[in-house]
């Protein structure tokens, strides 16, 4: 059976009640998978605004006659 | 347009001036002969339709999969990608080691390095992916079936997989390419594996309202008998895309891919392919990859709310009807007439008139998409 490591933060004592507040009536069981659901959330929309990775000019030319042989552009 | 999953576009084929270089010393290496459904995911991870995978799971991402459905750094992934071997052939392999994998008529198709070989419990992954391991479910038996061993590692491919629909096969580097060229920036995916009648035409057009444009990107491959022969189902989309959709708002492309049935956890992993070809957005729809009723309904739909940073949005959609007060498709959001005015579409009844030779009612499929199959001198898989 696979085991995931787990890690435990400190956050201030009011913020968890907060947290605890927050959480009533999502259906969240623990603070830690509220809390874990969150930060997947914020991260990965962080990441989404991260600069996006080009392809060479070369590279992109080379797909564009690509896709005008096949009629995808004009 | 969306991200890559996990950031960044895959690429594992051989440059050009190193194939045959490669090719040459594949010889001389130990080999594994693939069938058609493992070289698709050869080519898959090859042009980064898997993105972020570089090649097949070690035993680490495959346990995390399998528990968590996350990769084992922690990025959403629902569908393990494992190469399988008998204990004979495990046998003769050593991690570390370079093999070239083959096709069956013995060409060499990509140079796999091995860093994991290992065993893995079959039940256990039949009901951690398909919730059930009765026999009866397709995935269930696939699994059954598989060799005891699993071979994990980066492949490096040589040879691009011959495909019979050169036209209809762009990989995501193409379709990012495509997409931006269109000035498309939100892009909505659509699954199909079948031809389009008025309901799926609703769906699309509706989503297309709300975005740039839609990708309808058929699944290609492995058939049942009495399902549309892949022919049929691409000229029926170029005949409904030609005749009813702005030819700069939508794109067809095939995926060659395996259904495994899979239900919620394959409605995710079509997902995150989509995203790949550069989709922000995903048609998820009643019972999305499911089979018989091993699933409820709207599983495929409920499991998306475990994934709040899979990188890309679902769009669901109830089941839909023809409701002959309204004059066309609607679903229970829209329409507020009864039974007595609604009307199944039914792919079953459409393929039977079909058998018949007989055209689907208007309400029912574009009388030209209706003409497109029946021209078809072949239209199902015997």
């Amino acid at each position: 059976m696979a085991e995931k490591n787990y890690t435990t933060v400190s956050i201030p004592k009011p913020l968890a009640k907060k947290v605890k507040k927050r959480m009533e009536g999502t259906g969240f069981n623990s603070m830690s998978s509220y809390v874990t659901y969150v930060l997947r959330q914020v991260i990965s929309s962080m990441e989404e605004e991260d600069e996006e990775e080009e392809f060479s000019e070369e590279d992109e030319e080379k797909v564009k006659e690509r896709l005008r042989a096949l009629g995808y552009l004009d | 347009m969306s991200k890559p999953h996990g950031g960044t576009l895959i690429n594992r084929m051989a440059p050009d001036g190193k194939k045959e270089r490669l090719r040459e010393e594949s010889e001389e290496m130990k080999s594994i002969t693939l069938n058609s459904e493992l070289r698709k995911d050869v080519h898959n991870i090859a042009h980064g339709v898997y993105s972020p995978l570089t090649g097949f799971f070690s035993s680490e991402d495959f346990d995390s999969v399998i528990e968590h459905s996350r990769l084992s750094d922690d990025l959403p992934w629902t569908l393990p990608i494992v190469l399988d071997v008998p204990e004979e052939k495990a046998e003769e392999l050593n991690e570390g080691e370079e093999i070239c994998l083959k096709t069956k008529e013995g060409d060499p198709l990509a140079i796999l390095d091995i860093d994991d070989i290992y065993t893995f419990d079959k039940d256990r992954m039949a009901e951690n992916i398909y919730g059930t391991t009765d026999i009866e479910h397709p995935g269930v038996e696939k699994t059954r079936n598989m060799d005891d061993y699993l071979v994990g590692g980066d492949i490096l491919q040589i040879k691009d997989k011959d495909t019979d629909f050169e036209k209809y096969h762009l990989v995501p580097k193409e379709t990012r390419v495509l997409f931006k060229e269109k000035g498309w920036r939100q892009v909505v995916g659509f699954q199909t594996r079948n031809v389009p009648h008025m309901g799926h035409e609703y769906v699309q057009r509706t989503a297309l309202t709300f975005v740039d444009g839609i990708f309808i990107n058929p699944i290609i491959g492995k058939k049942k008998k009495g399902d549309y022969r892949d022919e049929v189902i691409l000229d029926a989309y170029d005949t409904l895309m030609d005749e009813y959709f702005l030819k700069n708002r939508a794109v067809m492309s095939i995926l060659e891919a395996e259904m495994r049935y899979a239900g919620p956890k394959e409605a995710v992993f079509h997902a995150i392919m989509r995203k790949n070809f550069g989709c922000t957005h995903f048609i998820v729809g009643r019972d999305h990859a499911g089979v018989g009723d091993y699933y409820g309904p709207y599983e495929a739909q409920d499991i998306f709310d475990e994934f709040p940073d899979l990188g890309i949005t679902p769009v669901f959609f109830k089941s839909f009807t023809y409701c002959e007060k309204c004059g066309g498709a609607v679903d229970g959001h829209i329409c507020p007439h009864g039974d007595e005015y609604r009307e199944n579409f039914s792919g079953t009844k459409m393929r039977n008139m079909f058998k018949d030779g007989k055209k689907p009612p208007e309400r029912m499929m574009r009388p030209e998409v209706a003409e497109s199959v029946l021209k078809q001198d072949k239209k199902f898989v015997e």
